[in-house]
């Protein structure tokens, strides 16, 4: 290759292409990122946020009917007691995982291009989990009793029970979301401390100054910090793969066919990494593009993270020929008869072949390296991507449809109120993204700075 | 510190002289002055982590991860007890909770294998707190006053601004000495600063 300077896969990490682009040094790193936040937002923000937050007043309507009225306005039944609100809260969990990668496995890792995605996925992160966290909330039927699903016992003394997956799940969910909070408010606290610094209102300087804590930058607090992040890292790390596979319990405990198999755990966080990561390109392209970081987030970034979605929904591809393998070679009728069904039979075939379409066959494409660098062609695919995660879920989801007993088989449409609540949640996801991008510095201005060479204390100085 | 000196000490404490760099490298080479000179009350104020800073200004590592160790073992025992105190009738010979057989499972300790992710969760969470909480409160923080901020060029810290600054309760502090040091290591903005 006779541009050295531009190869991402030197052997010799001082010739990859370089993280930071345009020649920008220290000061300009900040001032690009905290111009977003201190710069003029005008009427597109604005008109933005208010879409947004009509979508999460429907959010809002929609819960307010289910409690009036009770979940009766969805169109879960018998067999099909799991619908939509079982199908968003997985899509919207899966989602939240890209973050918690990216900073964490990919930081053990040493993967230094995580510095400039790493904020940005995993505000995206606790964005996507607020989401999912309402579902299994509203889905009890009786709302006032969730504190039910807590470590409490009850008037006589009896506790919940600590082996159910759904308990499993309450424990999973609240630590993951705990968890993203706290790493990814330590991460913040150095850039908070930045924009208390550059802040010219008064209103400002206190806002950022407090959650800022008083940092000033002094190495002693830098130690305990850098120990802290790792730490965080390594615990989060674990904690990420045990949170989906906790989900995917939710159905492998159950003793369904099509549902009860030990292949779910590993491929239900395979396809979490894959839809957080396509969700990541889907909101980057544009954001990118609209703040001008193309110099921060740039090309290497987004190829690599195509690269994560074409190895992870290989995974996927691979999981889901393995699941109708082994219904096959396991000689259960009933096993056999349930894959079958979700591929060819009535009334939800179509939707096996939307997610067989969207996330095995489209994300191939990745192979060739102009359509991985290809602005459009990532978002496009990566759009293809969420709906194909989401119609998984359906289709996993649906597989109750079909009971042991034809005469207990149903049917399954979504009510007004299955949809508007869906659409809602996407409300409470812009509605928090929009607010995160106006006033949180959305790059990681003081690790990006570490990746830079400049920051070596014997950068120029020979070995 | 002289008698007749303390009446003023209460109006204008000196906190100590700071000079600022422009680079790592630079700042790196100064701490290392300082530490060689004996200095231990001095600290090096960067807009990110500087590699191999520790043991340019000399200090130990720190504590916290025997802090997170603690937490993380309070997690693992606290959930332990929680799940199988919870589900048994006698528990290390005290009443236990409720005894609940569900799928004719076994409970108590004998169960411990279904409680598992329930533990782990508590291990993470509490380690967790014990990583974040252990840092802020080892770093003295939330600490919202410091006489730095009154130091105008010190709002660089966060941005390309490399500081160091000496404080006064240093044995070894003498302003010509500490002045000297900043002048021959390419300090800028020397600056006296009080409390």
């Amino acid at each position: 290759m006779s541009d050295t300077a531009l190869d991402p896969f030197a052997d010799n990490p001082k010739k990859r292409t370089s993280l930071v682009q345009g020649g920008l040094n220290f000061g300009q790193v900040t001032e690009k990122v905290c111009n977003v936040i201190e710069g003029n937002f005008g009427k597109a923000w604005w008109m933005c946020l208010g879409v947004s937050l009509s979508m999460l007043g429907l959010l809002g309507i929609s819960i307010g009917y289910l409690l009036w009225e009770g979940v009766g306005i969805w169109g879960v039944n018998n067999p099909v007691g799991w619908g939509w609100a079982i199908v968003n809260f997985v899509f919207w969990v899966g989602i939240g995982h890209a973050g918690t990668l990216i900073s964490a496995i990919l930081f053990l890792l040493r993967q230094n291009w995580r510095t400039g995605v790493n904020r940005f996925a995993e505000a995206m992160t606790l964005m996507a989990v607020a989401c999912a966290g309402i579902f299994p909330g509203i889905h009890i039927g009786r709302v006032w009793a969730a504190y039910w699903m807590f470590p409490l016992p009850n008037q006589m003394g009896l506790w919940p029970n600590f082996r159910s997956p759904l308990l499993w799940d309450m424990f999973a969910v609240s630590t993951y979301a705990t968890v993203s909070l706290l790493f990814w408010y330590v991460g913040l606290i150095p850039d908070l401390a930045t924009a208390r610094d550059r802040a010219k209102s008064k209103i400002k300087k206190i806002a950022y100054g407090v959650f800022a804590l008083g940092w000033t930058g002094a190495n002693r607090h830098w130690q305990s910090y850098e120990r802290a992040y790792a730490t965080l890292a390594a615990l989060a790390t674990p904690l990420v793969l045990s949170v989906h596979t906790i989900v995917s319990f939710d159905f492998a405990v159950a003793n369904l066919p099509g549902w009860h198999t030990t292949i779910f755990p590993p491929y239900f966080v395979a396809g979490a990494v894959f839809s957080g990561f396509a969700m990541v390109i889907s909101l980057l392209v544009p954001i990118r593009k609209i703040f001008k970081l193309e110099d921060l987030i740039t090309m290497r970034h987004l190829e690599n993270m195509n690269k994560i979605i074409l190895a992870t929904g290989t995974m996927v591809g691979y999981a889901y020929a393995m699941e109708f393998f082994i219904a096959w070679y396991s000689g259960v009728e009933l096993e056999t008869f349930a894959f079958v069904n979700r591929a060819f039979g009535a009334p939800f075939g179509w939707a096996y072949w939307i997610m067989v379409t969207c996330n095995v066959i489209t994300p191939q494409l990745f192979w060739f390296k102009k359509i991985r660098t290809s602005i459009t062609m990532m978002f496009i695919l990566s759009i293809f991507v969420n709906i194909g995660m989401w119609f998984e879920r359906f289709v996993i989801t649906m597989t109750l449809h079909r009971d042991f007993m034809p005469s207990s088989w149903g049917g399954y449409s979504p009510t007004f109120w299955d949809i508007s609540t869906f659409i809602g949640s996407w409300g409470l996801f812009l509605t928090l993204l929009l607010l995160f991008v106006r006033f949180v510095p959305m790059i990681a201005i003081a690790e990006v700075k570490i990746v830079m060479p400049e920051s070596d204390p014997h950068h120029g100085e020979e070995h | 510190m002289a008698h007749e000196k303390v009446e003023k000490v209460i109006e204008e404490q000196p906190y100590g002289i700071v000079g600022q760099y422009s680079s790592p490298k630079d700042v790196y080479h100064a701490a290392e002055k300082f530490r060689d000179a004996g200095f231990k009350k001095f600290e090096v104020y960067s807009p990110f982590p500087i590699h191999g800073m520790d043991d340019a200004m000399g200090i130990k590592p720190t504590k916290l991860p025997w802090i997170i160790l603690l937490c993380g073992l309070t997690g693992l025992t606290a959930g332990i007890c929680l799940s199988t105190w919870s589900s048994s009738e006698t528990w290390f010979g005290i009443e236990g909770g409720y005894k609940m057989i569900i799928s004719g499972k076994p409970d108590g300790f004998e169960g411990i294998y279904e409680f598992i992710p329930v533990i782990f969760e508590t291990t993470i969470l509490l380690s967790a707190f014990g990583a974040v909480f252990g840092m802020i409160g080892l770093n003295g923080l939330p600490k919202l006053y410091n006489p730095l901020f009154k130091h105008d060029p010190f709002l660089k810290a966060t941005d390309d601004g490399f500081f160091i600054a000496v404080e006064c309760k240093d044995p070894l502090y003498d302003v010509k000495k500490v002045k000297e040091i900043f002048e021959k290591s390419g300090g800028d903005n020397v600056t006296e600063i009080t409390d």
